[in-house]
């Protein structure tokens, strides 16, 4: 088992501080949710654990199986194991999805050593498969002219081929109708498995219907403030996140 | 028959007496030798020359050259589409290797055979159509010097109706330190014929040379034509590639330069569609990377109506590579209906790169639409991150983003294969620019 430790973490951009004391451990096998209202630092963790230019960490590390990260750059963490599935994934124009999936493969082989082209489109065709997509995808420029269906189908699609130790779902569920969201769960779901840890973030629960999480945490201005079980997400659902914005509230009122 | 030479000028010493000229060949290259002496060179205020850098221009060094040493050698490593319907190989000016079209296409009626054949055997249509366009980009003295120099090069006459499915290969060669070559390619597509054509320019070392080239396309009614000049000269050569294009009614001609290699290269591209319905694509993808400087001048010239002209030029830069980008739509009187569009977008790698664009527009009639601009920007960040974030190494990424860029041009041509071996070049020329 590996785990992905944050520790105490704090971020800016700029003079904004957006995580303030951030920690969590993340153990292959398990799938954790983070849930949290717009604004909360969410989509910041993500991508600072993948390694964002934007932000800088203040205090605090990122431990990879006991190891930082902090100054690997971000293609070095992502052949680490860390995959990023991105909330909005940028159009790459020219660049075919083959190519695209091919040069990051390539990227994790051994220097002189040649992806084997059979093989690989084996792969590829096998995973496209799994996720309803049509064999013509391989040869359209990444993400360009894709509906927000086809973008996120297209980054499960990445990391079913890159199959991360780490894999950090940012609002995967935003922009998907209720059949391209069971598409994307189903692809999600199939690489469930003991060598990865997946790190869910979504504004709302009803993602962790279909990808159902072991551990719920709820991130409020930039920490976790309440860790529970999947039931958590459904209180969120009920209740909103009022409750876990009111000792914040407070304190600002102080 | 009759011979002529200059003496007195390295370019041209030796040079004329070689091959078998007729008489109106070689009264054409008198003319040209004194249009060449009598045309002003260029001086860095000529609007023409603007950015561009016209020290590059000394050519006192340069002479015509000896035979090359290893004729077999160039033909071997003359690598190309390994299917073509005509191959031809020159190098230093002379053939060194021709395979003829296939009979049933020569039956048809298709005609590939050295400019200097042609100019006596198919001496109506050369004289017609051999540099028969005002070169009007700035280059008139230097397309005079080619003009009187020891061209060499190919014809084709692709007959009415025939369509040729492979694609016609030459390759020029220059060997040896300060060698002249004045590559000529003339094709004339008759009625409703189909061809594609590829000029390959390589050099066969790392010396100093000059390549004086030009070509003349004409298509005619309902005919369509693809050329691709692929210029892989070496980084210490100064080279001139200046095009002409005329394109018929209901007529398609795409055009295709790419810049791989230069040390200083001047390309003038000229299309001019002559009839209602005529098209003309003309495309360009240069790397400009260390100390090279490509200058590109280019005229869409709408001289009839309801014909259309799309022109995408896209340069990638790094080291101190320059580019110059100046082109002109120009919509004539009564080129109503006239769809004309301009667009060049530079990528640029470095600080030290340059890229200077001059878009333009000449329009004096009504109801046309025109539309042009030029973009510059560097590798977009948000791009570059997600690539990284997939594993790719910040080299590997940026070569991919900018073979992307160049796809986006690449993706023109309509023969699949064709473009594999483009892109294949194009590729092998970005990965050592960005790796020096």
């Amino acid at each position: 088992m590996k785990h992905l430790k944050i520790d105490n973490l704090h971020v800016s951009i700029g003079d904004r501080e957006i995580l303030r004391g951030l920690s969590l451990d993340l153990p292959t096998g398990q799938v954790h949710a983070i849930m949290g209202p717009n604004g909360s630092g969410k989509s910041t963790l993500a991508k600072v654990i993948a390694g964002h230019p934007d932000y800088t960490v203040t205090s605090g590390d990122i431990l990879f199986d006991g190891e930082s990260i902090l100054e690997m750059e971000p293609d070095a963490r992502a052949r680490k194991g860390i995959f990023l599935a991105f909330q909005y994934p940028s159009e790459i124009p020219g660049v075919t999805i083959a190519n695209f999936l091919r040069a990051a493969l390539q990227a994790r082989l051994p220097e002189g050593e040649e992806l084997e082209a059979t093989e690989y489109y084996a792969k590829l065709y096998e995973k496209m498969d799994l996720l309803e997509m049509p064999r013509t995808f391989t040869s359209r420029a990444v993400n360009e002219g894709f509906s927000g269906g086809e973008k996120k189908r297209c980054e499960i699609l990445q990391m079913a081929m890159l199959q991360p130790t780490f894999a950090l779902l940012d609002e995967t569920d935003s922009g998907l109708d209720i059949d391209a969201l069971k598409i994307v769960s189903h692809g999600v779901n199939s690489l469930r498995g003991p060598e990865t840890g997946m790190l869910v973030i979504t504004h709302y629960q009803r993602l962790l219907n279909y990808i159902v999480p072991d551990f719920v945490h709820v991130m409020v201005n930039g920490r976790i403030v309440e860790s529970g079980t999947k039931e958590l997400a459904l209180k969120l659902e009920a209740e909103g996140y009022d409750w876990a914005t009111e000792p914040e509230a407070e304190a600002v009122g102080v | 028959m009759a011979s002529a030479s200059v003496s007195g000028v390295p370019l041209m010493e030796g040079a004329l007496v070689e091959g078998q000229w007729p008489e109106w060949f070689v009264a054409s290259r008198q003319r040209g030798w004194a249009d060449f002496q009598q045309l002003p060179a260029p001086v860095p205020k000529d609007e023409k020359w603007r950015f561009s850098n016209v020290k590059a221009l000394a050519l006192d060094s340069f002479r015509y050259p000896a035979a090359v040493a290893d004729a077999g050698a160039l033909v071997e490593r003359s690598t190309g589409l390994g299917e073509s319907a005509a191959r031809f190989v020159f190098g230093n000016n002379r053939l060194l290797a021709a395979t003829a079209p296939a009979a049933e296409l020569v039956k048809a009626g298709l005609v590939v055979m050295t400019l200097e054949e042609a100019a006596s055997q198919h001496a109506d249509l050369v004289e017609k159509h051999f540099m028969a366009q005002e070169v009007k980009l700035g280059s008139a003295k230097y397309a005079a010097l080619h003009r009187s120099g020891p061209v060499n090069g190919v014809f084709i006459r692709v007959p009415k109706n025939l369509e040729v499915a492979q694609p016609i290969e030459i390759f020029h060669w220059v060997e040896g330190e300060n060698s002249a070559v004045f590559p000529h390619t003339l094709v004339v597509c008759e009625r409703h014929s189909k061809a594609t054509v590829v000029d390959c320019f390589r050099s066969a070392d790392d010396e100093s040379a000059f390549a004086c080239g030009v070509n003349d396309l004409v298509v005619e009614e309902g005919a369509k034509l693809n050329y691709v000049a692929v210029q892989q000269w070496s980084l210490a050569t100064t080279a001139f590639h200046l095009n002409s294009t005329t394109v018929g009614r209901d007529a398609a001609c795409l055009g295709m330069q790419v810049n791989l290699g230069g040390k200083f290269v001047r390309g003038e591209s000229y299309s001019r569609m002559v009839a209602e319905g005529a098209r003309s694509d003309m495309l360009s993808v240069n790397i400009a990377g260390g100390e090279q400087m490509i200058d590109q001048r280019t005229f869409q010239d709408h001289a009839k109506p309801s014909a259309t002209s799309d022109l995408l030029y896209q340069n990638a830069l790094t080291g101190k590579g320059r580019t110059v980008f100046s082109g002109v739509i120009r919509v004539e009187p009564g080129a109503h209906k006239t769809d004309a569009y301009q667009k060049v977008r530079n990528i640029v790698l470095s600080d030290e790169a340059e890229a200077n664009s001059m878009p333009g527009l000449e329009i004096e009639a009504d109801d046309v639409r025109c539309t042009h601009g030029a973009t510059t920007s560097q590798v977009d960040d948000r791009e570059l991150f997600y690539l990284l974030a997939r594993g790719i190494r910040p080299e590997a990424a940026q070569q991919l983003l900018v073979m992307g860029f160049f796809n986006t041009v690449l993706d023109r041509l309509p023969d699949a294969r064709l473009r594999g071996h483009i892109e294949g070049m194009v590729e092998k020329r970005l990965s050592a620019t960005l790796r020096g």
